[in-house]
């Protein structure tokens, strides 16, 4: 019973980094197009997420392992009802990792536009799927006792396209937040104004968030339970204007930690509604897989625990050591990369 | 075609694929990490400019690997979740570990290697590469204990309508998983030193920077010796594991069919699966299959007749790929060996011969490799876990065949596109030379 919930926080907590720190890599892939425009602009996106996009994404293997590990028959499940959506995740980042490699490793112009284009595809669409599947997840699936009853389609319905855009503009406010805090002058003013007005967009789309989830999920039912647990959604709107805050008064390394801390604490507030279920059910409540009904036994629970308890600890160590060695501005010099 | 056998072929097409990349990054990164290590000591600049341009290749190789390695962990889920659901509760675990022991620390390093030159010491830069070949290599060990698991399942219980996990020391002290281990890194420094030796060759033929090439041929033929010696025990070691706890798997790699003691051995022989026997058999050893599986002459091998036809796995491909494995495993110790002879005596020039073939000896370890995961793979069907569970109760229900064709055929395009592109790659960049002039790639004049 405690292992299983132990479980469902350390899942919660691996998939919240994961948004949290691939996150900002997605929105400033999905904006590199865009924002950057000059060779030397894309040259400083790529050199912003190039020491720690690879190490980031980690964080969502390690989010899959975990969910294989602890909740194997939700892992089964999750993985073979949404199989065409995954896919196109998984081909997005296939796509989205070798565009960042590939790309410097050439001279010619159409191979330079051809990985662009790549990191900018592969940067949007598991910005995008990932709402969507998060979306369905808090819908429920149409899943019975004789198994899943839907398809790609299925999942397109207007909530989880809703969360689809919710997560997409989450990103994209927060990657810009990253640019700006790591560039200088004006193209590092010029992400700075961007990120301002996609926050706007982002303010919009979580207000149609909470209000749809009212209606459309059951998310508000342990809120409703147990009041005390809204102290969550309550702190993710603060951090939420925390960004806002932080941008007016020029401080990006601020917003960018409030950023942070909204796409924590939105997961932390998506999750808690979710409790104890991992794959809802919407048309037969007795078929959902909860964190009771589809965990591994308590062996290999405990087990779980105690390489986690030694080993997150460990990779966020190195990990905070490596974004501080990367910490100073971004500038032209480009000395000392291998390419 | 049904969604077994699509989900079969995707499966060996994504993981034949990834391990592409797998043994070089296994290998190559040690040699990095002792280059690097050298200019830190000597202050040396050719040990400087050997670690970038052969870090410049690892790096080509090193993306690949990392991005189709997240293809094998999904497809647990997607192709094969009957699987996942029945054994992820002693499965899952090692791949868990996987993440979070190793393969964090190598994605996490590889950016603060590739970006970090200026930024921390360079003897902090050197360990990092050794940190990222001791991660990569641990991985490895961990991933394969988790097959040499469904090789030779140990430390489980059934319970609850599934395989729970009951010991986990024993998973992890699996002498299966260990063997393999063994087997699967020693192959790929063998592979890595014919990959540098072959590389190397093809400069000192055209006199490019002779000093340089001459150190990374010397060490390459120095590593690529040791290896593929050592890749001969640890084939042996491996083949003791199999003929004690996968008999059919051994049967169907000496296309053996009668259960006898003191077996023979048969240099050229050619299976005959129909009639249970063999076409023809020539040069037939006394006794030795049972000296080579177990040690000892008068051993009993269990031949493949003691199982029904349904049971015993595919006796040709197995046969052959274990031949042309051994067969190959043979040529490189003599490649390797001329190579170190005449590396130690430093006759380049009049070596033409040696220099001009060992660029296209390149491609075999390689094929070798992927010979032996045939043996190990195919060689277990129709089991997907030995003796536990049949790889045709693994695959998903709540697929449809429809969509792993579009997967399948998704995967072919893309990982075809990108193996023309990585290899292309490659070859411009091992052709280039040690100095490449980035300011051309970063445009870093234009600001």
């Amino acid at each position: 019973m405690a292992l299983q919930i132990l479980w469902f926080v350390l899942w919660g907590i691996l998939w919240a980094v994961y948004f949290m720190l691939d996150g900002f890599d997605l929105g400033a892939g999905t904006l590199y197009n865009f924002l950057a425009r000059s060779e030397r602009e894309k040259s400083l996106v790529r050199r912003a997420l190039g020491p720690v996009w690879d190490g980031n994404e980690v964080w969502l293997l390690t989010a899959g392992g975990a969910t294989f590990a602890a909740f194997p028959s939700a892992y089964a499940s999750l993985f073979s009802f949404l199989y065409t959506a995954l896919l196109l995740v998984l081909f997005a980042l296939i796509v989205r990792g070798v565009s960042i490699e590939f790309r410097a490793k050439g001279e010619t112009a159409s191979w330079k536009k051809g990985w662009d284009l790549g990191l900018g595809i592969g940067s949007f669409l598991p910005a995008f799927l990932f709402g969507v599947a998060f979306g369905n997840l808090f819908r429920g699936l149409p899943i019975d006792a004789r198994g899943y009853h839907g398809t790609l389609l299925t999942l397109l319905n207007p909530y989880g396209l809703l969360t689809g855009v919710f997560f997409l503009s989450f990103f994209l406010v927060h990657g810009a937040v990253w640019v700006a805090f790591r560039t200088e002058g004006e193209f590092g003013a010029r992400a700075h104004t961007l990120a301002g007005r996609l926050w706007w967009i982002l303010l919009v789309a979580a207000v149609n968030f909470l209000v749809l989830s009212y209606f459309e999920t059951n998310l508000a039912a342990n809120y409703l339970h147990s009041p005390v647990l809204l102290v969550v959604p309550v702190l993710t709107v603060l951090a939420l204007l925390g960004i806002k805050l932080y941008l007016v008064k020029n401080k990006t390394g601020m917003a960018f930690v409030f950023s942070c801390a909204t796409i924590l604490l939105v997961t932390a507030t998506g999750l808690i509604g979710l409790y104890p279920n991992l794959i809802l059910s919407r048309t037969d409540p007795a078929s959902s897989l909860t964190i009771f009904n589809s965990s591994s036994s308590p062996m290999t629970l405990t087990i779980m625990t105690v390489v986690a308890l030694v080993f997150v600890p460990i990779v966020i160590g190195y990990q905070t050591w490596i974004y501080r060695v990367f910490r100073k501005k971004l500038t032209d010099d480009t000395g000392g990369i291998l390419y | 075609m049904d969604v077994l056998t699509l989900s079969r072929i995707q499966f060996a097409v994504t993981v034949m694929f990834h391990f592409i990349f797998v043994p070089l990054t296994l290998g190559l990164a040690w040699l990095l990490a002792w280059w690097e290590h050298r200019y830190v000591k000597t202050g040396d600049e050719k040990f400087l400019r050997l670690v970038k341009y052969w870090g410049r290749l690892f790096l080509i190789n090193f993306g690949l690997g990392i991005v189709t390695g997240i293809t094998m962990e999904f497809q647990f889920g997607m192709n094969w979740s009957a699987y996942a659901r029945y054994v992820g509760d002693i499965f899952g675990a090692p791949l868990a570990i996987e993440a979070l022991a190793a393969f964090f620390l190598e994605s996490s390093l590889i950016g603060l290697w590739v970006f970090g030159w200026n930024k921390i010491s360079k003897k902090a830069h050197a360990r990092v590469m050794a940190l990222i070949a001791l991660a990569a290599n641990l991985s490895g060990l961990v991933i394969i204990l988790a097959n040499g698991w469904m090789q030779r399942p140990v430390g489980y219980v059934l319970r609850n309508g599934r395989a729970e996990m009951d010991d986990f020391l024993a998973l992890l002290t699996n002498s299966y998983g260990w063997a393999m281990f063994a087997h699967t890194l020693i192959s790929a420094f063998a592979c890595t030193g014919f990959f540098v030796l072959g590389i190397s060759a093809w400069h000192l033929r055209r006199r490019n920077e002779t000093d340089l090439f001459k150190t990374s041929f010397r060490t390459a033929a120095l590593f690529a010796l040791v290896f593929t010696v050592l890749t001969a025990f640890s084939g042996d070691q491996n083949g003791i594991q199999v003929g004690r706890y996968q008999p059919p798997k051994l049967a169907a790699m000496e296309s053996h069919w009668e259960t006898r003691a003191g077996a023979p051995f048969a240099v050229f022989s050619w299976p005959d699966p129909k009639n249970e026997k063999n076409v023809f058999e020539f040069l037939k050893i006394p006794n030795g299959l049972s000296l080579m599986t177990f040690h000892s002459a008068n051993a009993e091998v269990k031949g493949l007749k003691d199982l029904p036809p349904a049971e015993r796995p595919p006796v040709l491909v197995t046969f052959l790929s274990f031949r042309f494995m051994v067969l190959l495993g043979v040529f490189f110790i003599a490649m390797a060996l001329w190579a170190w002879i005449k590396g130690r005596q430093g006759k380049w020039g009049d070596n033409p011969l040696l220099l001009r073939i060992l660029p296209w000896v390149i491609p075999l370890p390689y094929i070798a490799i992927q010979l032996g995961w045939l043996v190990a793979e195919i060689g277990r069907q129709p089991w997907i876990v030995y003796g536990l569970m049949k790889t045709s109760d693994a695959v998903s229900t709540a697929v449809s065949s429809s969509q792993v064709i579009f997967s399948l055929i998704g995967f072919t395009l893309l990982y075809g596109t990108l193996a023309v592109v990585d290899i292309t790659l490659l070859m411009k960049h091992a052709r280039k030379g040690p100095d490449v002039d980035t300011s051309a790639i970063l445009n870093t004049a234009k600001v």
